[in-house]
């Protein structure tokens, strides 16, 4: 893929660590007596002072509801709220900002989809494309619209090294299909899918594509024209961003298309008893009053990616996975759930003879935070034959250390279990 | 701080390496599943309870981490030979000492389930402890749904 062009070059990683990690709070103490060593940005990421700051001074300062206040307050909200439209936009290389629709998160986006779109398009006798490494976030509402409409939910299968096998592609995709729902980055084994491909085929059968980019918008940048969805959900707290704060992009002409999803205040033009007009995009899909400093503080969440750039995040991701890999190799026992082609955010592994719920409470003594457990995509730990693995996730702030002491920390599990 | 050493003590870790009583019973007049979505584990207990209701065999199959493993052992040798009645009372004291400040249970051949009383330290793993004992109350109370830690 042409992300790997960016990430080989030399010097790619820019970034002043010890500066990037003096501005998260939460990342400044101890757990247990152990200094607290965060891999679990998959999860959610920790969030930056300049976050935080945001979400208090729109309490603190112009506090007041948006698009409809006459007042100076109001004026201000609204103009911030807008504001963080555009800088959505300008992360998806979105030609309009009024494709942006915020939602409450991932989730949020892809139900509404379905819910919308979704039931008008998939009718008796079609099909819906997910794949293997869904995230139940991205299987449950398309099952949900499946059983509600009499439709297939069909599934792209997963090779042993945890990359989406796309040579029947052909015969997954007919004109049956009418929604093809993918994940970019698997939450669970952080596989990078080659979605390009599997959009670029869905749209030779004429199938909307959707893709949950909940795990790459962290972590690599998008181009949502060059990708050529119809569709693309992430959630703001999984990108240093408040938790309540998400987005749905679409293209615009299909959102102008398609009908409301929840009725309410904001999302109207007149209301009387006989007959309801609607908002235009996006606001049509913005009932009630939003989670307002969730919004501005993803704005601020944005804006500091941006100062760091993506290319710099994924170089210095990439560089730390890398690590993290080669070094769990070497500890005996530790066996590496899936090998994919390209990696981003986590990595998945089992230890010999331990459960992964009990090396998750060993490491938390210790002061290392990973995720034990199925990551929420069920189908895929049963596809390898596993009830949970423990998952360790990187972020912008990751550092070299804390591979080192995730495997201190695996070395003492060892002890205790031996 | 709490030491996990206290939660992973030898015998729990004895019985999650060799569980006691893990098979299917070919007796059984009594049985039921639990299951913990947060960890994915599952555990089926057999139970023969007869006339009297005494539990005279108990064996379970499942479970996963080293704390439900040991848990389901441990109960299984514990609780085999005694009346229902006295069983739902260890129950009860037995969920007091991994939530509050309760005692371990009392009584000839109990002093096993004391091993399990790290666990209140560990709020997260209380549903790993207990996640048998429901399992076993179901079979009891002879429901047929699945018991569910969430």
């Amino acid at each position: 893929m042409n992300r790997q062009s960016h990430t080989d070059e030399p010097g790619g990683t820019s970034l002043d660590l010890a500066t990037v990690r003096s501005l998260f709070p939460c990342l400044q103490q101890q757990i247990h007596g152990n200094p607290l060593v965060y891999l679990d940005s998959a999860a959610t990421t920790q969030k930056p002072i300049s976050v935080l700051e945001a979400m208090d001074g729109y309490y603190r300062e112009y506090c007041s509801n948006i698009h409809r206040g006459i007042h100076t307050l109001s004026e201000r909200a609204t103009a911030k709220y807008e504001d963080v439209r555009n800088k959505v936009a300008a992360l998806l290389r979105a030609p309009d900002p009024r494709s942006v629709v915020f939602t409450s998160g991932t989730t949020e986006a892809i139900n509404l989809v379905a819910r919308t779109i979704g039931r008008e398009r998939v009718g008796s006798g079609d099909e819906v494309l997910i794949s293997a490494m869904e995230h139940h976030a991205n299987i449950v509402p398309w099952q949900m619209l499946c059983e509600e409409q009499g439709a297939t939910l069909r599934v792209i299968p997963c090779s042993d090294e945890g990359d989406l096998i796309l040579d029947d592609l052909v015969d997954l995709i007919s004109e049956k299909t009418r929604i093809v729902a993918i994940g970019h980055v698997s939450n669970a084994i952080g596989t990078v899918n080659d979605i390009k491909r599997i959009i670029h085929s869905a749209r030779e059968m004429g199938a909307l594509t959707v893709v949950d980019a909940a795990q790459s918008v962290p972590h690599m940048n998008i181009d949502v024209e060059d990708l050529g969805c119809d569709f693309l959900a992430f959630s703001g707290h999984k990108v240093y961003g408040p938790t309540g704060s998400g987005v749905l992009w679409g293209r615009l002409e299909l959102l102008e298309a398609m009908k409301p999803w929840q009725g309410g205040g904001d999302m109207i033009r007149t209301v009387s008893f006989e007959k309801t007009t609607y908002a235009d995009v996006p606001l049509k899909f913005e009932a009630g009053t939003p989670d307002i400093a969730a919004v501005i503080g993803l704005g601020a969440a944005l804006d500091f990616v941006n100062e760091i750039g993506l290319d710099a995040i994924y170089a210095h991701e990439k560089e730390l996975l890398d690590e993290a890999v080669a070094k769990l190799d070497q500890v005996s026992g530790v066996q590496i759930v899936g090998r994919p082609n390209q990696r981003a955010s986590s990595i998945s592994f089992v230890l010999d003879g331990v459960h992964p719920h009990d090396v998750g409470t060993i490491l938390d003594q210790k002061g290392v935070a990973v995720r034990a457990g199925h990551h929420c995509a069920m189908p895929l730990m049963k596809r390898f034959g596993l009830v949970a693995t423990i998952r360790a996730s990187f972020g912008v702030y990751s550092e070299s250390e804390d591979v080192d002491s995730l495997v201190e920390a695996i070395d003492e599990v060892k002890v205790i279990f031996r | 701080m709490n030491d996990f050493r206290d939660l992973y003590q030898e015998m729990i870790l004895d019985h999650y390496r060799s569980p006691r009583n893990f098979g299917p019973l070919e007796s059984q007049n009594l049985s039921a599943r639990g299951y913990n979505p947060l960890c994915g584990d599952e555990v089926e207990l057999h139970l023969y309870r007869d006339g009297d209701g005494i539990l005279r065999d108990i064996s379970f199959e499942g479970c996963g981490c080293a704390i439900s493993t040991a848990s389901a052992s441990i109960l299984s040798e514990v609780l085999k030979g005694r009346p229902e009645n006295e069983v739902r009372g260890i129950f009860e004291e037995f969920h007091k000492m991994i939530t509050e400040e309760g005692t371990a249970p009392e009584g000839e051949g109990l002093a096993k389930l004391k091993v399990f009383s790290g666990v209140k330290n560990f709020p997260v793993r209380v549903k790993c402890a207990t996640l048998v004992w429901h399992t076993l109350i179901q079979a009891l109370n002879e429901k047929e749904e699945e018991v569910c830690t969430e």
